[in-house]
């Protein structure tokens, strides 16, 4: 099945002996010179790369306090060094948290600090953690900033919140902007700035699997719910990851937000133009790629004249979404208020649920024990409600709504402390799979431990890379590739549209019942 | 010239260097801004919120804490004692008629600072232990962070070795360090302990801004840690962010 070894999954996630090198050969495909200039990069390694770099290093450290800091604080204490899903499935040194910023912090210390100015002259850079830069430096960053999903659970657990993943990200800024990128998610930027969406999906082919979406739910259920594009004047415009218009499981989703949509009697559109929550700018740490990215859904906005935004279920979009689009593409005056901007599709179904505006039939999702996992843009990046730790309850009180089995995985992979899915921070790409499967196996061991202590039969997901990588990484460790659900999949499930055959409730007797 | 002299002229420098050291670090960090917002969630909604958020962080090491508690106990030993100790030693700087002198000389802080040494060898000892035996922390680590527990435990053990073997003239001591305080320059006491033990207290002034003892200062301006979960809420627009936003007005 692979050319690598699949590791074996234990009863619970055993912090193994470091062993060097296993994943120095693990780089991603490059990015093209096409890629690289549509996003304002070299094409190709630029003469004097090294002082290019030093320039790029010193650039984002006059931008990024956290960049500064956080290249300062570390003390090498160590409390890092056990909690990266990379470094626990591989068991490469470079893959420790401490160590990943290292590769960058050595050239910092050794080019921008007195001590490394000091013991380099005298040829002893290592004395104070320092190394002079070389090709095989700028070798080991591609590979080893392209093993980070920038999931910042080493943050979580730093006394001093360094977060890797800003170490990350500012790297892959440093290297495209000397020219060396990666080629898949520079290729699905220019994609999403150029067509407006992360699968080059042009209008008339999203109006067409919209339409096919309608006539399928119509179908199934004999209720007309609609799938709207480019409505103008409508009140809400949904944007979602565009993995949701084709991919497995997301699309049950999108029908999911749509059948909420429809028992919420709302007016809402998606928009051609931003076609895509996704918005891969953060993950190359660009923030000028990103805002470009976030101005298309300010610009759909205003051109379709919408009152509220509201996001489908996607990690790191909702990232961005949550915590940087008032930033990137604000301030927000035109939209209503009243809601909060932007607003999470859970969010959005919660508060229905919350006003008994929705009725399920929970029995619907009988035939499985369900598991949450948290995605890590989520539970360490973001808020949902108005309460911190919302992001954590509101999908977990959404998926309780509509099912009767719910159990959680162990505590210390969950909520804050949840292991991210092993595939995002552009790392979702086949020329990664992997790392992509090592780096999956403490969530694997997670759920293995509900799957036989707890009956539980399938795991759900608010995120497209973290659906995405589950369904190519389950079959590795020997579950279904189907075992990983959307949430809003469990919603259009057991959500009871109103006309349909399953209404056997009158709109009176259900007033009735609703106390 | 004699050691007095040349101790003298050291601490002025090595506080030169320490002062100004930092000063420009914390101007540099208080300067450079935060264009995102990156607290590590979830986070406090609120101001006071961040406070509590903050302190927890400072004064009982939380996230290290929830991290591993080998490092928390030994970590957190060792900065309580050094806060024990340096309590202790205010003695030498504050003047006997000073309305603090009655609250530095109380039986509890003197014999706390005095017993905080075997916290904090004890700490120091287990930091330096898991450096060497535990193969993650070995493979992060660089002579410098070997050394600098080292120098640490070099202070606290020639310090010890003054309250309980060998003591030194703590009234001579005081005259020369009010005397520094006063640039007016007394005699230093001459035995060996003592002028190890402040040689390596020199020598941590001046590594300190360079060095992560820098950690110090940092730990309070990291955006994960200080910045309030607002959001959607508040507009937040670093200067550099706000230069781009030119290109938008006519876009619209």
């Amino acid at each position: 099945m692979a050319d690598f070894d699949i590791p074996e999954l234990q009863e619970y996630t055993v912090v193994p002996k470091l062993k060097e090198g296993t994943m120095s050969h693990s780089s991603p495909f490059v990015s093209k010179e096409k890629f690289q200039s549509a996003l304002g990069y070299p094409g190709e390694l630029v003469e004097n790369w090294e002082d290019k770099l030093l320039e790029k290093m010193d650039d984002l450290r006059g931008r990024y306090r956290s960049f500064q800091v956080f290249l300062d604080s570390c003390v090498k204490c160590g409390a890092c060094t056990d909690k990266c899903h990379y470094y626990l499935g591989t068991k490469d040194p470079k893959n420790m948290p401490v160590a990943r910023q290292d590769l960058l912090r050595k050239i910092y210390r050794r080019y921008r600090t007195f001590a490394g100015k000091f013991f380099g002259a005298l040829g002893m850079p290592g004395f104070v953690g320092a190394a002079d830069l070389n090709k095989e430096v700028l070798d080991d960053w591609y590979s080893y900033f392209h093993q980070c999903s920038q999931c910042r659970r080493c943050s979580v657990f730093c006394p001093y919140g360094i977060d890797t993943a800003e170490i990350s990200m500012a790297a892959r800024e440093i290297m495209d902007s000397i020219g060396v990128g990666q080629k898949y998610c520079n290729e699905i930027i220019m994609k999403a700035k150029t067509i407006g969406n992360n699968l080059g999906l042009p209008e008339p082919a999203l109006a067409d699997t919209l339409e096919g979406l309608e006539e399928e739910v119509e179908d199934d259920t004999g209720v007309a719910v609609k799938f709207p594009l480019d409505q103008k004047g409508a009140d809400i415009l949904l944007v979602t990851p565009s993995a949701d218009f084709f991919a497995e499981p997301h699309v049950d989703g999108l029908i999911g937000y749509a059948k909420v949509f429809h028992e919420a009697g709302v007016s809402w559109t998606m928009s051609s133009y931003a076609s895509e929550a996704a918005n891969f700018g953060m993950f190359i740490g660009s923030y000028e790629n990103m805002r470009t990215l976030s101005l298309r859904i300010r610009k759909a906005a205003l051109e379709l004249g919408v009152k509220r935004i509201v996001f489908g279920e996607c990690g790191h979009a909702w990232r961005v979404a949550y915590s940087f689009l008032n930033t990137l593409a604000g301030p927000w005056d035109f939209l209503d208020q009243n809601y909060p901007i932007p607003q999470h599709i859970c969010e959005f179904t919660y508060d229905l649920i919350q006003k008994d505006k929705l009725k399920f039939d929970k029995s619907e999702n009988d035939h499985m024990t369900l598991t949450f996992h948290d995605s890590c843009n989520v539970a360490r990046a973001s808020r949902m409600g108005d309460k911190p730790g919302g992001q954590l309850d509101i999908p977990r009180a959404v998926i309780k709504a509509v099912c009767n089995n719910f159990v959680d995985m162990p505590p210390e992979t969950i909520g804050e402390s949840t292991y991210c899915c092993g595939g995002g921070g552009g790392l979702l790409t086949d020329d990664l799979m992997e790392l992509r499967v090592k780096g999956a196996q403490p969530r694997m061991e997670a759920y293995k431990s509900v799957v036989e202590n707890h009956g539980v039969t399938n795991i759900a997901a608010i995120c497209a890379i973290c659906k995405s990588q589950f369904t190519k990484v389950l079959p590795y460790y020997k579950f279904g590739m189907t075992d990983i659900v959307s949430v809003h999949q469990l919603v259009s499930e057991a959500i009871i549209l109103t006309g349909s055959e399953d209404d056997v409730d009158s709109d009176d007797s259900n007033e009735n019942e609703s106390e | 010239m004699s050691a007095s002299v040349v101790y003298a002229l050291a601490f002025y420098a090595a506080s030169a260097i320490l002062f100004f050291g930092i000063v420009r670090k914390i101007v540099q960090y208080a300067k450079t801004p935060a264009p995102l917002k990156i607290p590590t969630m979830p986070a406090p909604v609120t101001q006071g919120g961040v406070v509590v958020r903050m302190a927890s962080e400072v004064v009982l090491f939380n996230s290290l804490f929830k991290s591993n508690k080998w490092i928390w106990i030994f970590g957190w030993m060792f900065h309580l004692s050094l806060l024990l100790a340096f309590f202790r030693h205010l003695r030498y700087v504050v003047s006997p008629d000073s309305i603090f002198m009655p609250l530095v000389s109380l039986e509890i802080v003197q014999s706390f600072g005095r017993y905080a040494g075997f916290a904090m060898l004890i700490g120091l000892t287990g930091l330096l232990a898991r450096r060497i035996f535990v193969d993650r922390v070995r493979y992060i680590s660089s002579p410098s962070d070997y050394l600098m527990l080292l120098l640490i435990l070099g202070i606290a053990g020639t310090g010890m070795a003054m309250s309980f073997v060998s003591h030194t003239d703590i009234v001579m001591l005081k005259e020369f360090v009010l005397g520094l305080l006063y640039f007016n320059i007394q005699p230093l006491p001459t035995d060996t302990v003592l002028l190890v033990h402040l040689a390596l207290v020199i020598v941590l002034m001046v590594i300190f801004p360079v060095s992560k003892l820098l950690h110090a200062p940092g730990v309070f301006f990291s955006p994960t840690r200080n910045q309030v979960d607002n959001a959607r809420e508040k507009r937040h627009l670093a200067p550099w962010a706000a230069e781009l936003e030119a290109d938008r007005k006519a876009g619209e």
